[in-house]
């Protein structure tokens, strides 16, 4: 009964935290783009545009769900429905904090603890094509056609690079399980640099690592290699005939999407939970030095904002406030054991997903028979040249 | 609590695996005579594969031995690359007669 | 619990299978398919076979359906047509595979004995152990059946030419 309880809070919190992040990723990535491209982005509504994913969200519930006469019904209405439930689904089997205990109850962050967690990531994110390709057929429309039968194809094509590059680190890990793969890749060399795969002995990762993220960008359907909604070619791909909800049913199904390969990359690469160096050297105090740091930069730019700008004379101090406030929990220590964890797993994928909006805003998209060439002549047998070296070594080093 | 027209045993027979498999294999083979899509009557084989593969790991349980699944590994790698050539086989037929009826594709030559 | 999901799943395979051979659209028939393989490796699970439950999804619905749903989608292939001398064929052959299933049903039914009950958990095939057996005992047809690949990868080829 306790176990029931305990899991359907957690439910209730992880949908609640992945549905907010895919809303305000919306945002941040509009800012950050902006900012690469040196405008504000969304200002206007709420502070900083900060109420813009609301707004956004009221704007597409009202919006008319249009099925055009020519399409498939049943196909189109399944497609987003698939895509968005797919794209969610990961997210149940990272694990985010170590084993906690708190009121009197052992607990940790991560719905599942699933011994073949690698497995059903892959397998799932492997079902993620049927939303893209099964829509762009039922719109009965030649872009989206086109967009459905490239996501189809890329799909399959880095899967093998992406497959390949999550079995290097396995090699070192010898197991499927995520926590013990973050568990495994505790503690320091030299009693500095931490134990993470990237910087495994006798092999570093960071190939693997740097293979995983191309192939999650096109996994994901991300620029340089988001070819099937390429807006100068196809209008706007598999979903040029979506309206509403269902529109929006893709684009949080790409969110969730980064959010899982961002969570994956920090779990097998990135040593999960794990800081950056040790808590011997203070690495506890970097959360709530920071949020302290944000928290007195906001206070102080309040007694500056701009004369046309005189509600942020409100809002900064306010959200200051918070910040301090916030980091203040930091040193309960009741709280600590959590949150300290998840704020260093939370840096690392949220690092990952600022990596995915930077490089949309810095790299042009590749052609198809780039895309194709890339993904089979470079891509791939770097990825098997990679896993053979890793085997050998591991091999001789086991010796 | 309503008492239900069949007793449900408390854990699956073997045998209702068995008969789940054949219930499919049937299936399969029964689209594989009757339609006339060449795709369909491929995805019908495929189907009668899982059905096989579903025996496989029934008698992997009950054995206890891991033969079985191993057994059903190597069925999808033989599907997996039976579809590679078979989906090529049939881009092919489509290329030179444009039709995908297995009826219309009957002579060896055009 | 064990008997509630494997009936779900059950009637799930066959009613998806059933919805295969009944639809005439190849795409609704690849979506059904998918469905039976989704809802095996579901009863994979219920049998222990971890690793090959992962290996249908990643494999099967992952890989294998989505090229035949990308060659429905490259080649347009439109509704069967509805057939024309079907009769006999199926006047025939529903009778016999009728019987064929009843005769496994009875074989199953009556030839495994009643106390072999499938306990979930009392046996787990995991990636370790199916790897151990594969490259092991069964490493000779590993290494062929990476032949058989390496040919099959040959033959697409070819086969998708332009020229032929």
């Amino acid at each position: 009964m306790e176990f029931i309880i305990i899991t359907l809070v957690k439910m209730a919190l992880t949908a609640f935290v992945l549905l907010t992040a895919c809303a305000y990723l919306v945002w941040i990535e509009r800012k950050v783009l902006a900012h690469i491209q040196l405008r504000p982005g969304p200002y206007f509504v709420g502070p900083h545009g900060l109420l813009q994913p609301l707004a956004d969200l009221i704007k597409l519930l009202t919006k008319e769900g249009v099925v055009p006469a020519s399409v498939n019904p049943f196909f189109y209405l399944l497609a987003p429905f698939l895509a968005v439930t797919l794209g969610l689904t990961s997210i149940v089997v990272i694990p985010f904090t170590p084993e906690f205990e708190i009121f009197g109850v052992k607990t940790a962050m991560g719905l599942t603890d699933l011994n073949i967690a690698v497995l059903f990531v892959l397998a799932i994110s492997s079902l993620g094509v049927y939303g893209i390709a099964i829509g762009g057929w039922a719109s009965n429309n030649k872009y989206s056609l086109m967009g459905g039968l490239r996501s189809a194809s890329q799909m399959i094509s880095y899967e093998l690079p992406l497959a390949l590059a999550i079995v290097a680190p396995l090699l070192l890990m010898n197991t499927l399980n995520f926590r013990t793969i973050i568990e495994a890749q505790s503690g320091y060399w030299f009693g500095v640099i931490p134990k993470w795969n990237v910087f495994a002995m006798p092999v570093p990762q960071i190939f693997s690592f740097l293979i995983f993220m191309t192939a999650g960008f096109a996994e994901t359907n991300r620029v340089p290699f988001d070819l099937p909604e390429a807006e100068s070619e196809l209008v706007a791909g598999f979903h040029t005939e979506y309206s509403s909800m269902m529109f929006a049913s893709f684009f949080m199904a790409e969110y969730a999407n980064i959010i899982t390969i961002c969570c994956v990359a920090t779990v097998l690469f990135l040593g999960g939970w794990h800081p950056l160096w040790p808590a011997g050297y203070g690495s506890d105090l970097v959360p709530p030095l920071l949020l302290a740091a944000a928290g007195a930069m906001l206070l102080f730019h309040a007694g500056q904002a701009v004369r046309w700008r005189s509600w942020d004379r409100f809002s900064f101090p306010v959200i200051g406030v918070i910040f301090l406030g916030l980091s203040g929990f930091f040193f309960i220590p009741l709280l600590k054991p959590i949150l300290v964890p998840l704020f260093w797993f939370l840096l690392k994928a949220g690092f990952l997903i600022f990596v995915f909006i930077w490089i949309r805003g810095t790299l042009p998209r590749f052609r198809y028979d780039q895309l194709m060439r890339f993904a089979w002549t470079f891509l791939f047998p770097v990825a098997v040249v990679n896993l053979l070296v890793t085997g050998l070594l591991v091999a001789l080093a086991g010796n | 609590m309503p008492q239900l027209p069949i007793a449900l045993p408390s854990q699956v027979p073997l045998s209702w695996y068995l008969i789940l498999s054949v219930i499919l294999f049937v299936t399969g083979a029964a689209g594989f005579l009757l339609r006339r899509n060449i795709i369909t009557v491929f995805m019908c084989i495929e189907l009668m594969l899982n059905a096989v593969n579903l025996t496989f790991i029934a008698f992997s349980h009950k054995l206890k031995q891991v033969d079985g699944n191993v057994f059903s590994f190597f069925v999808m790698v033989v599907a997996a690359a039976e579809a590679a050539v078979g989906l090529a086989i049939i881009l092919t037929v489509f290329k030179n007669r444009s039709t995908l009826e297995v009826d219309e594709v009957s002579s060896m030559k055009l | 619990m064990d008997v509630v999901l494997f009936l779900l799943f059950a009637s799930v395979a066959v009613g998806c299978a059933i919805n295969l051979v009944l639809q005439t659209h190849p795409i609704s028939s690849a979506l059904s398919l998918i469905g039976v393989m989704g809802s095996l490796a579901v009863l994979y699970l219920l049998l222990g076979g971890e690793f090959i439950a992962a290996v249908q999804l990643i494999v099967y619905a992952g890989a294998i359906m989505v090229l035949f749903v990308f060659v429905i989608m490259l080649l347009n292939a439109g509704a069967e047509k509805r057939p024309t001398r079907k009769v006999l064929r199926t006047a025939v052959a529903l009778p016999l595979l009728f019987t064929l299933a009843g005769v496994g049903a009875w074989l199953a039914a009556t030839q495994t004995p009643k106390t072999d009950a499938v306990k979930f958990g009392a046996y787990t095939a995991g990636p370790a152990e199916v790897g151990r057996a594969i490259f092991t005992s069964y490493l000779l047809p590993f290494e062929v059946t990476s032949i058989l690949i390496l040919i099959a990868i040959l033959g697409a080829i070819v086969l998708a030419r332009k020229e032929i």
